[in-house]
């Protein structure tokens, strides 16, 4: 392994695994997707199409955010996979093998170890770094699809701005519901221009997403659409002058680390309606424990004699 | 009733890819608040002419002009086109002849009144929802139905719906293709009282095609007559019709059964 040279110097065939280019596309369409990445980040959340290639997993299993992902994997970056917050769910793990496999690189959970988070559906609660990039998976990258169908119309509403009909959607929600009911891939306005649809985060992470030290990028495999928030860039969740925009609000801490201010899952204990509210992510929740955090759940478990996690 | 027009269509002819003449040389000016009708039989060139006046189709030869707030008589075919889309959804208004072109069918009639407002800044969910209702009243559309999506009302409230959507903005100038097609007569009649007043409180002007002579007797001031695709007479609408001079204008005039 160690007779390579870096990768991206030309269209030569670098292979980690003798079977596969390094990180598995081709040389030339990693140029390709490095283009469209310059453009997405010099017009912040603008939809840049490009020549999304077949990948080896179906659509909806992150092939944008992997393509992404081999377009900017060296040889020395450090990879982390999250979905829904976790590291150890089947998408994730199966796409840290599949660039360890093929790119050769050091795959890690921590997140403060990670030079490329790809993510699905989170973004960690650790503040990420000028040093990282995280990539996220998005399966519509159009914000107005619902709204209107044809893509000639919207390419003409993000040209001309004429953004009204997303707050549309925000006004069904408050007439029908009181409250503005959209909770995940919450409409976010990027740089004072650009409506952008921020994947299927909660929307409790939208307000990460403003100013962030780290660069996002934003990958749709289906849809073959990159965009990107360069770091330090201003995001506006979308809301009215008397419905602000609002994070979700959690009552209790984290049942395993006590944390508060996270976003947290609900997991179903037993067919009785037992259950407990714990990190999303979790990777943090460890990092918590190690450092002596208790939650209630997890103090009930130690006093009985179990181990924290059963 | 200002002497500057407010629409001046010259010359304005299209003829389509196969050669087939959709309209052909027609010009008129119309005036703010004045209310044109433009009846012939099917296939006479009243909805290509509508095309070309609302901005939707360039016409092949001729211009048409508007005239824009703060900048005076405009070709709108030379508006840059985001500043045409602008005019279409503020100063100008669109009714179609069916409700679903017009609305958001999946969207409230409460939605649907106030994209408009949202479309220029409105971001106030109070503001924008109290002048919805306003205008869903004006309509004589029940507070109730405010939140229902417009597949739940009748063709004669979606038609009322899809005329408050295009009031709210407050337009200067609205274009109705058939206003009243597909609905039965009684309430083709109030909808008809209805329009009538609003475009006379209002000051809208109007251009209004149909092939329903009844409807321009009620609406417009005055009346234009076309056949295969040219203007066979325009004038007053109850000269046209008391006093037809085109043996088309005629057959027209006596087609109509008397009741």
């Amino acid at each position: 392994m160690n007779a390579l040279q870096p990768a991206g110097s030309g269209a030569q065939f670098h292979s980690i695994d003798g079977v596969y280019n390094f990180a598995y596309l081709d040389e030339q369409t990693k140029r390709m997707i490095r283009r469209a990445l310059l453009k997405a980040v010099a017009i912040p959340g603008y939809q840049v199409p490009f020549g999304g290639r077949e990948m080896p997993v179906a659509y909806g299993w992150g092939t944008g955010g992997m393509q992404v992902t081999a377009s900017i994997l060296g040889l020395d970056d450090v990879l982390k996979v999250i979905d829904q917050g976790a590291d150890d769910t089947t998408n994730a793990v199966s796409i840290r093998r599949f660039f360890n496999r093929t790119a050769g690189v050091p795959v890690t959970e921590a997140t403060t170890e990670a030079t490329v988070i790809q993510t699905r559906h989170r973004i960690p609660e650790k503040t990420l770094r000028e040093d990282q990039i995280i990539v996220y998976q998005v399966p519509m990258p159009e914000p107005l699809r619902k709204l209107e169908p044809r893509e000639t119309e919207t390419r003409k509403m993000h040209a001309f701005a004429e953004y009204g009909l997303m707050q549309v959607k925000l006004y069904e929600d408050i007439s029908r519901y009181g409250e503005i009911t959209t909770t995940y891939d919450y409409p976010v306005e990027v740089n004072a221009r650009y409506m952008m649809a921020p994947s299927p985060i909660p929307k409790f992470d939208n307000p990460k997403m403003h100013a962030m030290p780290a660069l996002q990028l934003f990958g749709a495999g289906r849809e073959k659409r990159i965009y990107a928030i360069p770091p330090y860039t201003k995001v506006r969740s979308l809301d009215f002058n008397d419905y602000p925009f609002e994070p979700q609000q959690f009552d209790a801490p984290c049942a395993l680390c006590d944390a508060k201010g996270v976003f947290l899952d609900e997991v179903i204990l037993d067919d009785k309606g037992d259950h407990m509210f714990v990190c999303s992510d979790s990777d943090h929740c460890r990092d918590r424990r190690a450092e002596g955090h208790m939650g209630p759940r997890a103090r009930e478990a130690a006093e009985k004699g179990y181990g924290a996690d059963q | 009733m200002s002497d500057v027009p407010l629409l001046e269509a010259e010359g304005v002819s299209h003829t389509y890819a196969g050669g087939q003449v959709g309209c052909a040389d027609v010009g008129f000016s119309l005036y703010p608040g004045e209310v044109l009708g433009i009846v012939g039989e099917s296939g006479s060139g009243k909805s290509t002419l509508l095309s070309c006046l609302s901005g939707a189709l360039p016409p092949s030869r001729g211009r048409v002009r508007f005239a824009v707030r703060g900048q005076g008589m405009q070709d709108v075919f030379q508006l840059s086109e985001p500043d045409r889309r602008l005019l279409m959804r503020t100063d100008w208004g669109i009714v179609h002849q069916n409700p679903r072109d017009g609305l958001r069918m999946s969207v409230s009639a409460g939605g649907n009144v106030g994209e408009r407002l949202m479309a220029v800044g409105a971001r106030h969910y109070g503001d924008i929802r109290s002048e919805a209702l306003d205008w869903l009243g004006r309509v004589e559309i029940d507070e109730e139905r405010v939140d229902h999506l417009p597949r739940t009302f009748s063709g004669g409230m979606q038609q009322r719906t899809q005329i408050a959507r295009i009031l709210v903005s407050q337009p200067r100038l609205v274009f109705m293709d058939e206003p009243t097609g597909g609905l039965d007569v009684s309430v083709q009649a109030r909808l008809l009282d209805l329009l009538r007043g609003l475009v006379r409180d209002l000051g809208v002007a109007a251009v209004v095609v149909t092939h329903d002579l009844a409807v321009v007797r009620l609406l417009s001031d005055r009346l234009m007559v076309m056949r295969q695709g040219r203007v066979v007479e325009s004038g007053l609408t109850d000269q046209v019709l008391d006093d037809p001079q085109h043996p088309y204008s005629q057959l027209l005039v006596s087609s109509v059964l008397q009741a």
